[in-house]
């Protein structure tokens, strides 16, 4: 045959193209990206720690720690996300394109609610972040977290967008599946925020 | 060649010098116990360290020399790879006489670590150092305020006294550091800490700031003066008095173009109005060697030029420069040479 | 899947097939939508380059103020910003993005056998936004209001009220940059060398530079957050009024420090590690066996990733910490030394038993050897807390650290950079002025360095701009001085070679030096799809353990651009899946991301209206295209 040759060959024409969980190479990616966020975290949870070590008040005297209702309630809505987060993942592998769709407008219009109670949690803090180094280390904590709120929140939508589309194929569920990975990871950095926020200005000054 | 040799010898004089004669300025010419404790351990190290290094390289030229193939063409790579038993052995050997080396570092180095914070703490004399961008205060506290001594820049010590150094600073973070004296130790802003020494051999020990303060960094020295106690205590007793008063009418005068211009916004001269403690305190000022944290000597010349254009000397420092008549800078200069 | 004898499509036709789907477009918009590794991989290492010399130029004018006493050269507010943009320029635009990510994202998809990195446009991304902060730190400095706060900026030196002004900001923001850009590495990378191999290419095959630049990136991502909230939190003192760092308000100034150097100190193993693995990599090539000792090394690498993060206190003995910690830094700082050591015993141990064939990057090694190993020592010095109070901040610290990152970097970079240019170029290096440049760098980067260590012990602190004529400092700092036209010299005689030979050095082939690891299995430079067929690996030096006749893959379209993924441990197929392709987003997403990041310096209105552009590119950048109405690809599922 003149237009090929022979060769010793491994075959891997029968190879899957897409993969769900921790078989997928975005799943690994974002395994990453969540390192690398939970360092973020971390280091400022160490922040917050190593500056109430050295304060003898904490909160310091004439600050009250931050309002628990807003709080709670968005504590409450944050567990309840993760049903919807997950049904996107069992309906994504099971390849049930609206179904997926649902889940992903339910988990967005989590957000929303999410979002705005983050808003009346932030009028709650009883303090401003330029008044003393307590109110800023609760302040950047909560914005940081407001921040991966909002991303999440757009990739969410972003995914949404997509499954309205006949581009919907298989590496877009996939990404559907991955980001309620990400939507778990806001859920566990949302409850270690509030534990801090909530939990030590109160618990344990 | 005799002129040739001479040049040579001189030029590696003046390269390596002859870095660790008597008061040289240098960390290795240790003129307190604590500096001697670190000295032992740098020769210690130094020595132990020279071996390593003599070690590694002749084993690494002995390698090269014995492996080097000056064929050609590139070597195919075989298969067995001899000798990797017995390099086994030699890895495993000198890994595990590294591991013993370092012990030995470790325990030397925390034997004189303890052995420079063991300071006798009886009969010790307590100064507080401030630092300030880019000078140094100096407070002798007692707790009687009309016993405390504030000075700038020069700081007196009793010889073979424990000295006990609280450390503070005022703005930014500082580093008091005399090599000869003592390791350094940063000042820094809200943290107080302590360090103590005790000089051995009388003496002048330059020292300098060792942490980045900004724009005079450079020239942010001060000086340990040490002195038996007799000279101490004269000195701490001249220290505690107020301001000579003027002994004739050029002082007068000098002392009211103090009290008239900019200098009262900063300086202090116990005796006087002037009182804010901004820039370094100018009681005594007389009985300081150098002006300006160690950075020009106090002459009348200097002084001049430094009160006329301190940013030509230090660009960037806190003193504004000073427009004054010639005869008007003539009197003040007569009145600081004359504050004692 | 089985290994067989099977028909392939003839190599030609494969190859035209191949160069339709990953070639790059020509022309202006191909030059910013290209997100091939080596592409990428080359900008990197000519851009960091450039930034060491621009660097190195500093330098050059610091030495010179500082070459006489009471010299009027330079004044205070330029000397500052010349030792802070040097400072940061070395550590963040040259040493970290040439070693790491210049090598990393070249070299280790062409190790794995690959036909791409993972993520290619978060690479091509990760580029173009270290750009965007290094022009930010350097037009800072042409403006004359560089940063000039020092390399580590510390507070309240750097704070609001003592450096009012822009100059820090732009310092604090280029961080910012650049951490963003080896975190976008990294993630690239692990993924790479963890899903990326070659069939066959297990963990235990896995060359031992795949393995630091793995460790390596894991550390990036604990090490580079750390400074990316603490030049964040400075920031936001600095804009918008927190009190982190005001002792006046709670806040601390040791905090600062600690957040610091625990990104600092595994920094400077993340600069050393890639040096190492370059080291590990070329030894056994000129001495033409494998490496001895490849677990122990292995080890000690994964060792120094962990120990890296348990010593950044060293950097803070001066502060009057109590004596048990100092003494626990005291220790874990020693106890680093020992996988470093292992790892110098090993190569020793390779080149006692092997042939050593002379070759211009064997200069470099034995001079890696010797500087290298004086910084060490002088290493060990500075982690006993007695003498380190001594030195600590002068200028035996300033050659300590030259001794340590030059040694342990610079020198293993031009190593590597002998070795892998004719890879990248296609062309050989001349053997002549690689001995000039190597000579007049190494003589005089020891006048300049090693004088410094006398001058440290003679009280000379570091970042002073002038002294006075009577601390007689003179002549060692004008014998440093000196040597800086030495390490000049060698490196005009070094961009000579480079461009002379780039045009008319003798032609390289696939494999000029006949080495064992996979990218010297295809041509030189290599095509943009890497491999003609993704081969298959036997053993730890792939192409020396290679069969006659190794198998290779099939099954893997050439119509689109696939990639095989294998899995972590074993690297066995596993799945296949379309790379991404070339795409102006990550350019343009680069580009607003930098105007919300500078614009964010002005205001902090500039966050949530810069946001707005982020966004729109990166939907951009996200969203599929092409494939309707039928998916390009013929989807196979797997559960």
């Amino acid at each position: 045959m003149e237009s090929a040759e022979q060769k010793q060959t491994l075959d891997v024409s029968d190879l899957p193209t897409v993969v769900f969980g921790h078989r997928n190479v975005s799943w690994l990616g974002n395994v990453f990206y969540m390192t690398i966020e939970g360092a973020m975290f971390a280091f400022l949870i160490a922040t917050y720690f190593y500056l109430r070590a050295r304060s003898i008040h904490w909160p310091p005297e004439h600050q009250s720690p931050p309002l628990l209702r807003y709080g709670i309630a968005n504590a409450v809505v944050f567990l309840c996300s993760l049903v919807p987060a997950r049904w996107v993942q069992l309906r994504a592998r099971a390849f049930d394109r609206p179904k997926v769709t649902l889940g992903l407008g339910i988990l967005a219009s989590f957000g929303v609610v999410a979002l705005v109670l983050r808003a009346f949690e932030l009028t709650a803090l009883r303090c401003r972040w330029s008044d003393n180094a307590y109110a800023s280390a609760i302040w950047v904590l909560i914005g940081m977290h407001c921040g991966h709120l909002i991303t999440e929140w757009l990739e969410t939508l972003t995914i949404l967008g997509i499954s309205f589309t006949d581009k919907m194929e298989g590496p877009r569920i996939v990404d559907a599946s991955i980001n309620s990975d990400y939507w778990f990871f806001v859920v566990a950095s949302a409850m270690a925020v509030d534990l801090v926020i909530y939990g030590t200005t109160r618990l344990m000054s | 060649m005799i002129a040739l040799s001479t040049t040579t010898s001189n030029l590696t004089l003046a390269i390596l010098g002859d870095p660790y004669h008597a008061g040289q300025h240098a960390a290795l010419n240790p003129a307190s116990g604590q500096a001697a404790h670190i000295e032992w351990l740098y020769w210690l190290l130094f020595w132990i360290l020279a071996i390593v290094f003599v070690l590694v390289m002749a084993t690494l030229t002995a390698a090269a020399r014995k492996s080097v193939t000056p064929v050609q063409e590139i070597l195919d790579i075989s298969r067995e790879n001899p000798g990797d038993e017995g390099a086994a052995w030699a890895v495993g050997t000198a890994v595990g006489v590294t591991v013993v080396t370092l012990l030995v570092v470790l325990v030397a180095s925390v034997v004189t670590g303890k052995r420079v914070e063991a300071v006798p703490l009886n009969n010790s004399v307590t100064i507080q150092v401030r630092g300030h961008q880019w000078w140094w205060e100096i407070t002798y506290p007692n707790s009687e305020p009309y016993l405390t001594v504030t000075t700038a820049n020069e700081i007196h010590v009793p010889v073979g006294r424990p000295i006990v150094v609280l450390t503070d600073s005022g703005d930014v973070i500082h580093s008091l550091w005399a090599p000869n004296i003592a390791g350094k130790r940063d000042l820094l802003p809200g943290i107080p800490t302590s360090f103590s020494f005790q000089v051995d051999k009388p003496g002048i020990y330059h020292g300098q700031c060792a942490e980045f303060c900004g724009l005079q960094h450079a020239q942010m020295g001060f000086a340990i003066i040490a002195e038996s106690l007799d000279q101490f205590s004269a000195w701490y007793r001249q220290q505690l008095k107020p301001a000579a008063e003027p002994a004739n009418e050029a002082e007068a005068r000098g002392r009211d173009v103090f009290l008239t211009h900019a200098c009262v916004m900063c300086h202090t001269i116990r005796g006087t109005t002037a009182g804010s403690r901004y820039g370094p305190d100018l009681t005594h000022i007389a009985s300081r060697d150098m002006i300006a944290a160690e950075t020009l000597p106090n002459v009348p010349g200097a002084l001049a030029g430094w009160i006329l254009d301190p940013q030509g000397v230090k660009p960037g420092n806190h003193m504004a420069p000073n427009i004054l008549a010639p005869d008007d800078l003539q009197a003040l200069i007569a009145y600081l040479q004359s504050l004692h | 899947m089985a290994i067989a004898e099977a028909t392939v499509p003839r190599e030609s036709e494969h190859t035209d097939r191949l160069n339709h789907t990953w070639g790059r477009s020509r022309g202006f918009l191909g030059w910013f939508s290209t997100v091939h590794h080596t592409d990428i991989g080359i900008r990197y290492m000519v851009t960091s380059f450039v930034f060491f010399l621009l660097g190195g130029v500093l330098a050059g004018l610091m030495r010179l103020q500082l070459a006489r006493p009471n010299n009027g050269l330079i004044g205070p507010d330029r000397y500052n910003q010349l030792f802070t943009v040097h400072g940061s320029t070395m550590i963040f635009l040259f040493a970290v993005p040439m070693l790491f990510q210049g090598f990393g994202v070249y070299v280790v998809p062409l190790m794995c056998g690959a036909r791409a990195i993972a993520f290619p446009r978060l690479n091509a991304f990760s580029y173009y936004i270290y750009l965007g902060g290094g022009l930010l730190l350097w037009i800072g400095l042409f403006l004359n209001i560089g940063a000039d706060a020092g390399w580590f900026a510390y507070i309240p030196l750097s704070g609001p009220q003592f450096s009012p002004g822009k100059r820090v900001d732009f310092w604090a923001q280029m961080i910012t940059f650049t951490e963003v850009s080896a975190l976008g590495s990294a993630i690239c990378l692990a993924t790479t060398i963890l899903r990326y191999r070659a069939p066959g290419m297990t963990l235990n095959r896995m060359p031992i530079l795949l393995w630091e630049k793995l460790v390596l990136s894991i550390m990036v991502m604990f090490a580079m957050p750390a400074v990316m909230v603490v030049s964040g939190l400075l920031l936001l003192d600095r804009l918008i009024g927190t009190q982190f760092f005001n002792p006046a308000e709670g806040g601390d100034v040791l905090l600062y420090q600690h957040l610091f150097w625990f990104f600092g100190h595994p920094e400077v193993y993340i600069i050393f590690l890639p040096g190492a693995a370059i080291m590990s990599t070329i030894i056994p090539v000129f001495w033409r066996r494998h490496i001895f000792g490849y677990t122990p090394i292995v080890v000690s690498v994964v060792a120094t990733g962990f120990i890296g993060f348990g010593v950044w206190v060293h950097h803070m003995f001066a502060t009057g910490l109590p004596q048990l910690s100092e003494s626990f830094f005291t220790a874990a700082s020693l106890m680093i030394v020992i996988p470093t050591a292992t790892q110098f015993f090993c190569w020793l141990a390779t080149m006692w038993n092997g042939r050593l064939q002379f070759r211009i990057p064997v200069l470099w090694i034995f001079g890696f050897f010797f500087i290298f190993l004086i910084g060490g020592l002088s290493g060990v010095m500075l982690a006993s807390v007695p003498l380190d109070i001594q030195v600590h901040d002068t200028y035996f610290v300033v050659a300590h650290f030259h001794y340590v990152l030059i040694g342990g970097a610079l020198f293993p970079m031009f190593a590597g950079l002998y070795y892998w240019m004719p890879k990248m170029t296609g062309r050989m290096l001349n053997e002549t002025l690689g001995k000039w440049h190597f000579w007049l760098f190494f003589i005089g980067f020891n006048m300049t360095f090693f004088t410094m260590h006398f001058l440290g012990l003679r009280g000379m602190p570091r970042r002073v701009y002038t002294y006075n004529q009577n601390m007689n400092w003179g002549a060692l700092n004008m014998m440093a001085t000196l040597g800086v036209a030495f390490m000049f010299a060698g490196l005009v005689v070094f961009l000579a070679n480079f461009l002379h030979s780039r045009e008319y050095g003798p032609i390289a082939e696939h494999n000029p030096w006949k080495a064992g690891s996979l990218e010297w299995a295809t041509s030189s430079p290599p095509p943009p799809y890497n491999f003609p067929y993704i081969p298959t690996v036997n053993g730890r030096e792939a192409l020396w353990e290679a069969a006659p006749n190794q198998p290779v893959v099939s099954g893997i379209r050439d119509d689109v651009p696939e990639v095989l993924v294998t899995n972590s441990l074993d690297a066995d197929p596993e799945y296949k899946e379309e790379s991404e392709g070339a795409s102006l987003w990550p350019f343009l997403t680069a580009l607003a991301v930098s105007a919300a990041f500078v614009g964010s310096i002005f205001t902090a209105w500039a966050v949530p209206i810069g946001a707005v552009p982020v966004i729109v590119c990166l939907l951009g950048w996200l969203w599929p295209r092409g494939h309707s109405p039928s998916p390009r690809m013929a989807e196979k599922w797997s559960q």
